[in-house]
């Protein structure tokens, strides 16, 4: 294979952000030298004929589970990372639940380290909030930041900071950090057993409920702690009507919080655990129509900031089995830009100028990544996703660059797919195929 | 009838079919010697009880065993299941050993049904013997034969489920199947042991039984499900039977005809006084005695009713 790494690379007619008369890109040298109606390829340069897809900036997952150290048949830092290339990204966040738990140096580094060995996406390791994500005694927060991890977000996601003392030490420590806590917010107490959401669906089925009011009591009690500690606080994976109006009225009095969505929690509801089968089972659990709606609004509004996967690839056997049994989580990354296209922009709720503040400049910022979620401007980082709005493809979990094949989609007819992806000028997916 | 999973969605028509063959099996094996009939020779029913169980398991033992099926028991302790086989390996090898049914009881929701969709492309009927919180369907309909028994017709007739509904797997598959034979049903329950979003049920709600009592046909007292509480559902035994307790003074407000059912196993003390429990007007070994010829019906429609090879 030649040495693609200081090869440019010619993007031929792209909308950027889908608006505007077509033009020509050109990657060279890891930034966007030129941007010009007309380009003349360069000597050896790789062109690519866009034909008027959408340019956008290369998207940047919050939330991601590569699986490594621990599951590795399920997932590892390489196939994970191919996965987030192939669907557009450019960055992930690895979260820090592995085995053994990411809640020191040595772990942050070797995923660090994994993912620049993989080389397809800047992979950045989640660090733990509590020793072993259990909730007792703060992980060594410092030591995370100071390594070669560069360790910039915190969280116990899979488990809440559920101690209030706890997670505000985690959010004052943070602060200086520059440091964010994101918080998966799930008061145990209230979530014993839990099944699914609970309301009419899970009481007819017969599963333990999972009520609203478990995440919104921890979303508003963090609001009001990352205030009173004049800290930053991320709410991953937002699932409820409510959760959505206490972020409202903590935004409003200047709490410095942000949240994410999953793709499937804008698109399924809880109609689907019919089956019970446990493809279906996440967590938090998919909740109500009314729920999805009200959360591709406030998507479409700025309340919640940005699209986070939560990807949590899972081994069959620990899928295909009875409901209880099962673990929770769904594949995200080489779907999420279609269920943002299906439920945001086909509706009209988002344009693609939207789309690239959702899915890559909203958690760069979030993030604080430097050399992400840039503007499509000369000079820039040529880290870029190509999108063409008009494709139509059909969902087949085993096609996925994934170990796990565990997605809710399989089957379904989907819009809009990322053709292109480039890192820093350098082409790491292109048609669907790994480079 | 490809399975019996659930009450939810058994229509009327096939209710009132399952139920009358267990009334005919019923009259045709009264008074006799032999209780065995040829219907189900050479059939292989396999039972699989991954919760404990006597009644149940002891009940659809004997519907096999009465029409000559081979009948295995398997339970979760003493096989496989134990060494952590998963429930799709059980389920295929049971079928790849040759069983034509498998009665499955599970303590997650949903199982039966995940069995029935592994074993979609066998021809092995799956009958849900219980599963989780869901539902236990033959329970459902050997209640409705009891009360059928006694009361005639269902339409309009009305019963109260009281206790633990939102456990229960019981009242689920009895307010389906009540309902659907026309009975008006009422649950009483304090506001902790109702699911959310029971107002969607086809139901009246009460948190008040004597209020209740002397307007009904027939009640039913619910099974507390120690098992599956995660604490604080309700303040003590002692108040659960103040309040919600079929005392005797409370089984005086029904009406005279009324009859009263309990699913078993009876905490005596705590949801039914022992004297009320043993009262002519508790139906719970008639229930006992139902509920054999309720699965022989089952049974019948599943592995006999058309193609059978023995008659």
């Amino acid at each position: 294979m030649p040495d693609r790494s200081s090869q440019p690379v010619l993007l031929k007619g792209v909308r950027r952000y889908g608006e505007g008369e077509p033009v020509d890109v050109l990657a060279a040298d890891g930034v966007i030298a030129e941007i010009a109606p007309d380009i003349t390829p360069p000597d050896g340069a790789e062109v690519i004929d866009a034909d008027g897809q959408v340019l956008l900036p290369g998207f940047v997952d919050l939330h991601t589970h590569l699986r490594e150290p621990g599951r590795e048949d399920t997932e590892t830092v390489a196939t994970g990372s191919a996965a987030a290339a192939l669907g557009g990204y450019t960055a992930v966040f690895a979260m820090a639940n592995t085995d053994p738990v990411a809640d020191n140096a040595v772990i942050v580094e070797h995923v660090h380290r994994a993912g620049q060995a993989a080389g397809l996406v800047d992979v950045h390791p989640v660090g733990a909030v509590t020793v072993g994500l259990n909730g007792e005694k703060l992980a060594e927060l410092g030591t995370m930041a100071e390594s070669a991890a560069r360790v910039r977000m915190f969280s116990d996601d899979g488990l809440c900071v559920h101690d209030p003392l706890i997670m505000r030490r985690a959010l004052e420590y943070s602060r200086a950090l520059g440091a964010v806590i994101a918080q998966h917010a799930e008061e145990p107490r209230l979530t014993v057993g839990a099944q699914a959401h609970e309301g009419t669906q899970a009481a007819r089925l017969g599963l333990s409920g999972w009520p609203a009011s478990a995440e919104e009591s921890i979303v508003a009690r963090d609001c009001i702690l990352a205030a009173h500690a004049a800290a930053r606080l991320h709410i991953c994976h937002v699932s409820t009507s409510g959760t959505v109006d206490v972020l409202r009225w903590a935004k409003e009095r200047g709490t410095q919080v942000s949240a994410e969505v999953t793709p499937h929690h804008l698109l399924l509801t809880d109609d689907r655990l019919e089956t019970y089968d446990p493809v279906n089972k996440v967590n938090p659990p998919l909740r109500t129509g009314a729920d999805a709606k009200t959360l591709r609004e406030a998507l479409a509004e700025g309340v919640v900031d940005c699209v986070a996967t939560d990807h949590a690839p899972h081994a069959e056997q620990d899928k295909d089995c009875e409901w209880q049994a099962a673990r929770p989580g769904m594949l995200g990354l080489q779907t999420a830009l279609s269920i943002v296209a299906e439920t945001m922009v086909r509706p009209g709720l988002l344009t693609w100028r939207d789309v690239a503040r959702v899915m890559s400049e909203r958690p760069a910022e979030i993030a604080r990544l430097a050399d992400q979620g840039r503007p499509i401007a000369e000079g820039e980082p040529a880290s870029l996703t190509l999108v063409d709005p008009e494709a139509r493809w059909t969902v087949r979990g085993a096609e996925f660059a994934s170990i796990a094949a565990n997605t809710p989609y399989e089957g379904m007819e989907l819009p809009a797919r990322v053709t292109t992806t480039l890192l820093r000028g350098r082409v790491t997916a292109r048609d669907g195929r790994i480079r | 009838m490809r399975h019996l999973l659930a009450a939810e969605g058994l229509d009327r028509d096939t209710i009132t079919e399952l139920l009358d063959t267990a009334d005919g099996l019923k009259q045709t094996l009264l008074g006799r010697e032999v209780r065995k009939l040829p219907t189900l020779r050479g059939r292989t029913v396999i039972t699989v009880f991954y919760e404990n169980s006597t009644r149940t398991r002891v009940s659809f033992e004997l519907a096999g065993k009465w029409m000559s099926a081979d009948v295995i028991n398997v339970s979760a302790g003493g096989s496989s299941v134990g060494k952590g086989e998963s429930l799709r390996d059980t389920a295929l090898t049971l079928t790849a050993a040759g069983a034509d049914c498998v009665i499955i009881r599970h303590p997650a929701s949903g199982a039966a049904q995940r069995l029935a969709h592994w074993l979609a492309d066998s021809p092995v009927a799956v009958v849900n013997a219980g599963d989780g919180m869901h539902e236990h369907p033959t329970q459902a309909l050997l209640d409705a034969a009891t009360l059928r028994e006694k009361l005639g017709s269902l339409d309009g007739r009305r019963i109260g489920i009281v206790g633990d509904v939102l456990h229960s797997r019981v009242a689920r598959s009895n307010v389906h199947l009540l309902t659907c034979l026309g009975a008006e049903v009422t649950v009483v329950a304090p506001p902790t042991l109702l699911p959310q979003g029971i107002e969607t049920w086809p139901v009246t709600v009460s948190h008040e039984i004597d209020a209740e009592l002397p307007s009904l046909d027939a009640v039913m007292m619910l099974r507390v499900q120690a098992e599956r509480m995660h604490g604080g559902f309700f303040p003590s035994a002692r108040e659960y039977a103040i309040g919600y307790g079929l005392s005797e003074a409370r089984a005086a407000l029904l009406p005279e005809h009324a009859v009263i059912l309990h699913p078993g196993p009876m905490l005596r003390g705590m949801e039914i006084a022992s004297r009320v429990a043993d009262a002519p007007n508790a139906l719970v070994t008639d229930q006992v005695a139902n509920g054999v010829h309720v699965r022989m019906a089952v049974l019948y429609h599943l592995l006999a009713s058309e193609g059978a090879e023995s008659a």
